[in-house]
């Protein structure tokens, strides 16, 4: 696990420009964004709910007992994705049992992806594309954690992120092509501990 | 063979459940989960008190994982599918 705390970050970044969410009345909170970072959130979020949402090719042909699975809401998915991003997104529920995995999936999969795109599109109904202030109610503030954590786990899979992080991010030259991304993924960290924060 | 149904008192099925070794959900650690995130998930998900979660987030970060709740297998599944929504890895076992 990691912590994002505002001393971690480097003086040409100053924390009062990063958006982060303050606790305000009636239990929601609030955020300011500028259209350079919503973009940016809404572009991600979104990427991140279109791999969620494509359905791969079923592994058996389509036939009766498929309809009928999609009908009952079960996936035809059995085994962990191919794609790195989903695998981590949609994780063996058994780490020493295919059988029992499979029949887990089964039976969770279809419905995990749902409340997933579901939390994404909380995040881009109530994030103006063009920036600006924020106020979440309750239920869209936990949408909001789920789906930036999911964005933080996409990201850390392309960036191979590693319980050394931080001494590799250290010792990364400026203009090393993954900068600006480990930017972004920071950032991401820094506005889901403040939603943390102002949810307590 | 006697197929004529049987009146049987039903046992607490919770209590089995105690007595038998029960199964687990185990949170693993990763480079990525905020630990204020992982304490506020064991907080809402478990309603745990924040000490307890936090003890919990902290045994996962040390130990590298950490059993958040045990009992029946159907309400393991459920709390594993409920923290993948989180986005924690869990997984379930039986406990032994």
């Amino acid at each position: 696990m990691t912590s994002d705390q505002p001393g971690d970050w480097p003086e040409s970044d100053p924390e009062d420009q990063l958006p982060r969410f303050r606790a305000s009345s009636g239990g929601s909170v609030t955020a300011r964004f500028d259209a350079t970072q919503a973009a940016l959130i809404r572009g991600l979020v979104g990427q991140v709910a279109d791999l969620i949402a494509a359905e791969p090719p079923p592994a058996s042909p389509a036939g009766g007992q498929d309809e009928l699975a999609a009908e009952l809401g079960l996936s035809q998915h059995a085994e962990l994705p191919d794609d790195p991003v989903l695998a981590r997104l949609l994780p063996d529920a058994y780490s020493d049992d295919p059988e029992a995995s499979a029949e887990f999936r089964r039976y969770t999969e279809t419905g995990l992806r749902s409340a997933k795109v579901e939390a994404a599109m909380t995040v881009l109904e109530t994030l103006p594309a063009r920036g600006g202030k924020v106020r979440l109610a309750e239920p869209e503030s936990q949408a909001w954690l789920r789906a930036l954590n999911d964005v933080r786990l996409a990201l850390s899979v392309r960036l191979g992120v590693t319980d050394d992080f931080d001494e590799d991010v250290a010792r990364m030259p400026p203009d090393d092509p993954r900068a600006g991304h480990v930017w972004v993924y920071q950032m991401l960290g820094y506005l889901q501990e403040s939603l943390v924060e102002a949810l307590w | 063979m006697n197929t004529a149904p049987v009146e049987v008192e039903r046992p607490d099925t919770s209590e089995i459940a105690d007595l038998e070794a029960p199964w687990v959900t185990i949170v693993w650690n990763d480079p990525v989960n905020l630990m204020s995130y992982v304490t506020y998930v064991f907080q809402r998900v478990f309603g745990y008190a924040k000490p307890k979660a936090e003890k919990l987030m902290l045994d996962v970060h040390h130990k590298g994982k950490a059993v958040v709740s045990s009992g029946a297998r159907e309400a393991m599944e459920r709390d594993a599918e409920t923290l993948h929504g989180y986005g924690l890895w869990a997984t379930v076992s039986h406990d032994s």
